[in-house]
């Protein structure tokens, strides 16, 4: 370009730039490409899994060969992940949803105890899972089982050996982070201003969070739960030791037996499996059912939470 | 640390008067945010059934003496408060107030509106359970009467169940005030309740303040000359956390005893 | 007018608030307790107390009469109730052939080793058929070796296989969505992103198992179908969101006046985000990748499915390979209750536990420093 003819002042783009052309490019190849695995991962699971789950399929149980492609069920070990998930819920939710009110509503922002509770979870939250199972069989089942056993039960085994409660425990501790963190985040979401307000009508504290700040972060609650629920649900590793059998006739009966499991039984197919090529299309399709199940929470909980945010938004 | 002001214990309060007797009384009154003071020893006496207005620039420590009266200085963890504040001869930080009872007689309206994500019947039915009120006439009468105190009632009075968060910001300021009148308080606190509304909304909030007058002692903090002289009787102008001046609301305003006072209202700062 | 009267002391909200207190408090309870409990299964480990050899005291078969019913039941490494089925001929031939087992074990060095001390577990060993001393982990055979370095070796070339694949891609994603991405896209990549979260362990192990192992082995040719690489890269699926979420965090709460002070001097958006943004948010993405590291050396299921689970010690990335975790996962089922195997994969589990509780304190300590000079500088 001529330099005479340039204009003094020039708003127009410089023209091609490289830098930041391979800036935005690579940056933006590296998101693509995580959304591209995404979908490959969903799609090859869809696609496959799809065409070989059937209503027969789902709601069949597994009286003979777990690997007959023409005959096994999984509603057993989709009753068992719902099973130990549900139970789960009802231990973790109470401790989580309390624990984040006295963050919120509670602690002293500075002490060193609020410090230390705040890293007992964070640290809770990055334990890896098999160490969790570990834990469950240390202290679940060889220490409380064991010793209910001894007390109540003589010779007998009946707590202290896997069960569907010790693995249910054993998620719920995993998966208080969760819950805290995600209670906490609506609970801090709440403007300061409706405390106030109802702190100086005379409202005690308890009635405050009680009548004023619960209701408001019922959604963020609700997140929590399914975010547990999702993550717990898919979760192996911590229940391998603690309740999952890998065959059983019946249904569990009660809290001290052991369950068949969806995750447990996706790791049985793929690495168990007599014919590995005969047995794909249940493989595919126990691992859709899966896989709905928790993407499928993952998405409800990113749509309550959005909501949660316009409404909180409103509210400042 | 230089002090171009002297804190007085005693402020030269206006004229003693038989019809309007002290209602609260601060006396040295000290508040430190962890290391900074906010208020430095503070004396004053608030009358009954005035209006008083706290002026001052930001930061003066206005709003911080406010939220001594009912105290909501007690919910910051890093406070702490040296001083007597006394209503109806009663200190306020004795060990044996019962906080609840105090809020139920100091009632606060704030700078931002901020009804109950609830509807506006629910809103002060909130209050009247929170001291007892339960029966659903007593209820009834109550709110309605408090709507039309807070001159709200004729707008809302078709969609009393309806969200309060779906009324203008005007109206969300008079259903609090309306909030908190409906508990009868004897002093109301008011924390620049106008600030973020618009003109018409805050003439209606100013002519609310002098209707309620008659049966309330209102304090109000307010960044607005022009509000504090048409609406306060007495008015306190505070500077760097003290007390400078305390007077009739017109005196302070036409003919200031203090050189601070007369640059700021007649706005060479702030 | 009366401050006195009325619900003053309340004792039930008091309870209430220490109720809530205590509850709080559980979190910390529970980390004590995973730490006490796992460790407490591996303590005869740490204390020197057990011992794997197979060269133990025997005892002529004439003392079966002498030694009492509980003495007995111990000597021949019993249960209570295995002991009780048996009939005394059959504890006459058990002592029997311990008896003669011993005399032949006395003519093998290797059988008079205690395995579980710590030199046999960390400094390699010249076992009597081998040339030169190795790193064995082989809990199940006659003698029972638990040297845990392969494992060790195992576990971190996973991991640096799967930072190597996920942190670059974490990353750039991070800058993208937090410094280039319009707003409607973030809002939809953000979540998106995310999602890869949701997806469980156990079906990426299951994905890597059976698509991406062929799909690398057909493309790559190598010999051995499930490798360290197949693995570390599923592994690096599960690590992303999580470098992803904490760089983003990151990089997102570098005040905006930074970056607008930097466009309205004129620099591109891109020169703000590596220049401006990038340095500032520097901590947080060290975090971000330490955190991922202690994801990648926890995670169980995906290196169980596809990293072929041979504790063999080799730096190549197309070998198989054994990690500390699919070590725990496929060997616990199998122990006896209390026994050396049993306690040393406690061990190791205290051991993981250890290295994650680490590299989250660091992590977190630095993030916590991030914050306070982003916000003190706001």
């Amino acid at each position: 370009m001529n330099s005479a003819t340039r204009p003094i002042v020039k708003f127009r783009s410089r023209g091609f730039d490289l830098p930041s052309f391979v800036f935005s490019g690579l940056t933006g190849l590296a998101t693509f490409l995580i959304i591209a695995i995404l979908l490959i991962i969903l799609g090859n699971v869809i696609y496959i899994g799809g065409s070989s789950l059937s209503w027969r399929f789902v709601t069949g149980g597994t009286q003979s060969d777990m690997f007959d492609v023409n005959k096994a069920g999984i509603l057993p070990m989709i009753i068992g992940t719902t099973a130990r998930v549900l139970l789960m819920t009802l231990f973790v939710m109470p401790i989580g949803v309390i624990t984040a009110l006295y963050l919120t509503e509670y602690a002293p922002a500075t002490s060193r105890l609020t410090r230390i509770i705040r890293g007992a979870i964070n640290n809770l939250a990055s334990v890896p899972s098999i160490v969790f199972g570990l834990f469950g069989l240390g202290f679940f089942i060889n220490f409380l089982g064991r010793n209910v056993d001894g007390l109540f039960n003589g010779a007998d085994t009946i707590w202290g050996k896997p069960a569907l409660i010790w693995a249910s425990l054993t998620l719920a501790v995993m998966t208080l982070p969760v819950v805290v963190v995600a209670t906490e985040e609506s609970l801090r979401a709440i403007p300061q201003g409706l405390r106030e307000a109802s702190l100086a009508l005379g409202a005690t504290k308890l009635q405050t969070i009680l009548q004023i700040v619960l209701p408001q972060a019922l959604p963020g609650i609700l997140t929590g739960a399914i975010l547990a629920i999702s993550r717990a649900a898919g979760e192996v590793a911590p229940i391998l030791f603690t309740g999952a059998a890998y065959y059983m006739a019946e249904l569990p009966h009660s809290l001290s037996d052991q369950f068949m499991d969806l995750g447990y039984h996706v790791f049985i197919l793929s690495t168990q499996s007599p014919d590995i090529e005969k047995t794909r299309p249940i493989l595919y399709a126990t691992v859709l059912v899966l896989l709905l199940l928790t993407i499928a929470l993952n998405i409800v909980a990113i749509l309550v939470r959005a909501r949660m945010r316009k409404t909180l938004r409103m509210l400042q | 640390m230089t002090e171009t002001i002297q804190s007085r214990h005693i402020p030269a309060s206006p004229e003693p008067d038989e019809a309007f007797p002290v209602i609260i009384r601060a006396r040295d009154l000290c508040l430190h945010y962890g290391q900074s003071q906010a208020l430095k020893s503070i004396g004053i006496d608030i009358r009954k059934n005035v209006v008083t207005a706290f002026i001052g620039p930001s930061g003066c420590g206005k709003s911080t003496l406010l939220r001594c009266l009912n105290r909501m200085n007690d919910l910051i963890d890093s406070v702490r408060i040296t001083g007597l504040v006394e209503i109806n001869g009663e200190d306020i930080y004795s060990p044996e107030v019962d906080l609840i009872e105090l809020r139920r007689q100091v009632g606060m309206v704030f700078q931002r509106s901020n009804p109950f994500p609830k509807s506006i019947y629910e809103n002060i039915a909130y209050a009247l359970r929170l001291h007892g009120t339960r029966a659903k006439t007593e209820l009834d009468e109550v709110i309605e009467r408090s709507l039309r105190q807070a001159a709200l009632w004729d707008e809302v009075k078709d969609r009393l169940h309806t969200s309060a968060l779906g009324l203008s910001g005007g109206q969300q300021q008079r259903l609090c005030i309306a909030r908190a009148i409906a508990i009868r308080p004897e002093i109301i606190l008011m924390d620049e309740p106008a600030s973020a509304l618009d003109p018409l909304a805050t003439a209606r909030i100013e002519e609310l303040i002098l209707e309620l007058k008659q049966q309330f002692t209102i304090v109000i903090v307010t960044h607005n000359m022009q509000q504090a002289t048409r609406i306060s009787d007495e008015t306190a102008f505070f500077y760097l956390g003290n007390l400078v001046e305390f007077d009739k609301t017109s005196k302070i305003f036409t003919n200031p005893t203090n050189k601070q006072t007369e640059d700021y209202v007649t706005g060479r700062f702030g | 007018m009366g401050l006195k009267r009325g619900h003053r002391a309340n004792p039930f909200e008091w309870i209430v608030e220490r109720a809530i207190f205590l509850i709080a408090t559980s979190a910390i309870l529970m980390v004590f307790l995973i730490f006490l409990f796992v460790a407490r299964e591996a303590l005869p480990v740490f204390l020197g107390q057990t011992n794997s050899s197979l060269v133990q005291e025997v005892l002529p078969v004439a003392k079966m009469d002498t030694l009492s019913p509980a003495e007995l039941q111990k000597y021949l490494g019993l249960t209570p109730k295995q002991f009780r089925e048996l009939d005394r001929d059959a504890i006459q031939a058990l002592m029997e052939v311990k008896l003669e087992g011993a005399s032949e074990l006395t003519k093998d060095k290797d059988a008079a080793v205690n395995t579980t001390q710590w030199r046999y577990m960390l400094l390699p060993h010249q076992w009597s058929d081998y040339d030169h001393p190795v790193f064995i982990w082989q809990p199940v055979s006659q003698i029972h070796k638990y040297n845990i370095i392969p494992l060790a070796i195992g576990s971190l070339k996973l991991t640096l296989v799967a930072l190597l694949f996920s942190v670059p891609i974490a990353l750039g994603a991070a800058i993208y969505v937090s410094q280039l991405a319009g707003n409607r896209a973030r809002e939809l990549l953000k979540p998106a992103i995310e999602l890869l979260a949701g997806i469980p362990s156990v079906v990426l192990g299951f994905f890597s198992l059976i698509v991406l192992a062929s799909f690398f082995q057909n493309l790559l040719g190598y010999q051995v179908r499930l490798n360290s690489f197949v693995a570390g890269i599923a592994l690096g699926l599960a690590v992303i969101p999580v470098v992803f979420s904490i760089a983003e965090d990151a990089l997102s709460s570098v005040p905006r006046s930074y970056t607008q002070a930097a466009l309205a001097l004129g620099s591109s958006r891109w020169q703000t985000a590596w220049q401006i943004v990038l340095p500032a948010a520097l901590p947080g993405v060290f975090a971000a990748v330490v955190l991922g590291f202690g994801r990648a050396i926890g995670e169980t299921m995906v290196v169980l499915m596809a990293s072929g689970n041979a504790s063999i010690v080799s730096w190549n990335i197309f070998d198989s390979t054994r990690s500390v975790t699919a070590t725990i996962a496929a060997e616990l089922a199998e122990t006896v209750f209390g026994g050396h195997h049993y306690r040393i994969l406690f061990m190791l589990g205290t051991l993981l536990f250890a290295v994650t509780f680490l590299s989250n304190l660091a992590a977190n300590r630095i993030i916590r420093g991030l914050k306070s000079k982003m916000e003190g500088k706001r």
